[in-house]
């Protein structure tokens, strides 16, 4: 912990921090800026796009993904407070092969236009399936409320998550990417990435 | 792109270490707990702290208890409490409707499962939805430092916008709310959109003795009311008939203790409307679940 204090560094040599966050079973260990955002790690450091930014302002929601067991809206966590904890992405949705069954609800029931806020809407539709397998449309809505679809699309958001609630086919993907029981590996040094100023 | 300004970090796993770290990083150092307020106030550089110290790890502050002995009788709620646990605590919903009414509109359901109740009192904006609601409650602010620790009413927390009393080097650890029996309770909020900061939003309790009202608070958010409360309309209500024209009265009075600022949510004369419409229909709903009505 002391070791941070390093009151000889310049501007130019900003403090990083040793960081190994778990994403979607697989460990990875880097060093980032302090200030890095969590979706800005997830995009930039690790090349996992389908987490999307959007709004900058924890408005939107499309660059939800969970924290350990629960969505949380990236762009609002510094990547180094996920330091020693789990995250899971859009990417940690599939397993063995097969999509989850809200990826495959929200195919049925066109579920997305152009799809911007759709990765953020899954991985909140799979942590509501997960607690309540059989949720109503108020609970849908309420779900999704920090969320926006700018095409409007809601109804067929709503559609494909009832739809994916009576579609429960297994696995879910919950296992495959749990490191628990996927055999985790490890990626080592990983390519720094910059803050954009 | 909005890009937080260089910036260390820290992480603490106890409140003494914490209470260190503020002490050795002095005050341009930040707590950091959900974030959902200051990592946005960075990402605008409207604060640029040095430093900041994460507390997520400091589990023993996430909690919500009764307490009763001989001479206390008060729900406590830690401050890494995050506003999903209190939302769906049966605890709370026991005792005091006006916390759920209040959670289930504060942000959205995903900043819930982040945001915390120490971050809420001590980010202290003046549409922050707790502090009116532990300001109509009275309750109290239990806050720590090297040096012991005090309690403050939650009332007198706040020094100003984004302001509280709290020492650089102290930290807000609990939050006791005095349990009353046969309590009714609500929040009433106007707000644009869901997540969104209140237009206007007042909170109130009673404890009823047939239609008289034996105990009393009004709080308020966004209405720029000093302490965020309504001492007059309390006042008036204290040994009173609970009668519509006593309900009128209340919501006059507490109009009259506010000087909101007109800005995009609405004109000043808007929001004293609200004042007034919000405070009638808190005190009517508190009394109807105080009288089993709800």
């Amino acid at each position: 912990m002391q070791d941070r204090d390093q009151p000889g560094r310049s501007p130019d040599e900003p403090q990083r921090r040793a960081v190994h966050i778990t994403v979607n079973g697989v460990e990875h260990v880097g060093d980032v800026e302090p200030r890095l955002l969590l979706v800005h790690y997830l995009r930039n450091t690790l090349g996992l796009r389908g987490t999307h930014w959007g709004c900058d302002t924890s408005q939107c929601g499309t660059c939800v993904a969970w924290l350990d067991d629960e969505p949380v809206k990236t762009c609002t966590v510094l990547a180094v407070m996920a330091d020693g904890h789990r995250v899971r992405t859009v990417e940690g949705l599939a397993g063995n092969g097969k999509l989850d069954p809200v990826q495959e609800a929200f195919m049925a029931e066109h579920g997305l236009q152009c799809g911007f806020c759709t990765p953020g809407m899954m991985m909140t539709a799979r942590h509501l399936l997960d607690h309540n397998p059989d949720p109503d449309e108020a609970t849908i809505r309420e779900a999704i409320s920090g969320q926006i679809c700018r095409c409007t699309g809601y109804e067929n958001i709503v559609r494909a998550v009832r739809h994916a609630a009576g579609h429960p086919s297994q696995p879910s993907g919950r296992a495959a990417a749990d490191p628990a029981t996927d055999g985790a590996s490890t990626v080592v040094g990983e390519p720094s990435q910059e803050v954009p100023a | 792109m909005q890009t937080p300004a260089p910036v260390d970090y820290a992480r603490a796993h106890s409140v003494d270490e914490a209470l260190d770290m503020l002490e050795r990083y002095g005050p341009d150092s930040r707590l950091i707990a959900g974030g959902h307020s200051l990592i946005p106030m960075m990402r605008l550089r409207i604060a640029q702290p040095e430093r900041v110290i994460d507390i997520n790890d400091l589990h023993d502050l996430d909690y919500i208890r009764a307490i009763s002995t001989a001479d206390a009788n008060y729900l406590a709620i830690g401050a890494m409490t995050r506003h999903r646990t209190v939302l769906a605590s049966p605890v709370i919903g026991e005792h005091y409707a006006i916390l759920h009414d209040a959670e289930r509109v504060i942000a959205d359901p995903i900043v819930r499962n982040r945001g915390t109740v120490g971050g809420s009192l001590c980010q202290a904006d003046p549409a922050e939805d707790l502090t009116a609601v532990l300001s109509a409650l009275r309750a109290d602010a239990v806050i720590s430092s090297r040096n012991g620790s005090r309690t403050v009413p939650v009332r007198e927390l706040g020094d100003g916008p984004y302001q509280t009393v709290l020492d650089d080097a102290e930290i807000l650890t609990e939050v006791r709310i005095p349990i009353r029996p046969g309590v009714g309770s609500a929040y009433q909020k106007v707000e644009r959109r869901t997540g969104d900061w209140a237009v206007a939003a007042v909170g109130a309790y009673l404890v009823l003795d047939g239609d008289t009202v034996r105990d009393v608070g009004i709080g308020m958010a966004a209405l720029g009311a000093e302490h965020g409360c309504a001492p007059d309309a309390e006042e008036y209500l204290r040994g009173h008939e609970l009668t519509a024209d006593a309900i009128e009265e209340a919501g006059r009075l507490a109009a009259a203790a506010c000087h909101p600022s007109a800005d995009q949510r609405g004109p000043v004369a808007y929001k004293r409307h609200l004042a007034d419409e919000l405070t009638r229909r808190a005190l009517r709903r508190a009394a109807d679940r105080a009288q089993g009505r709800i």
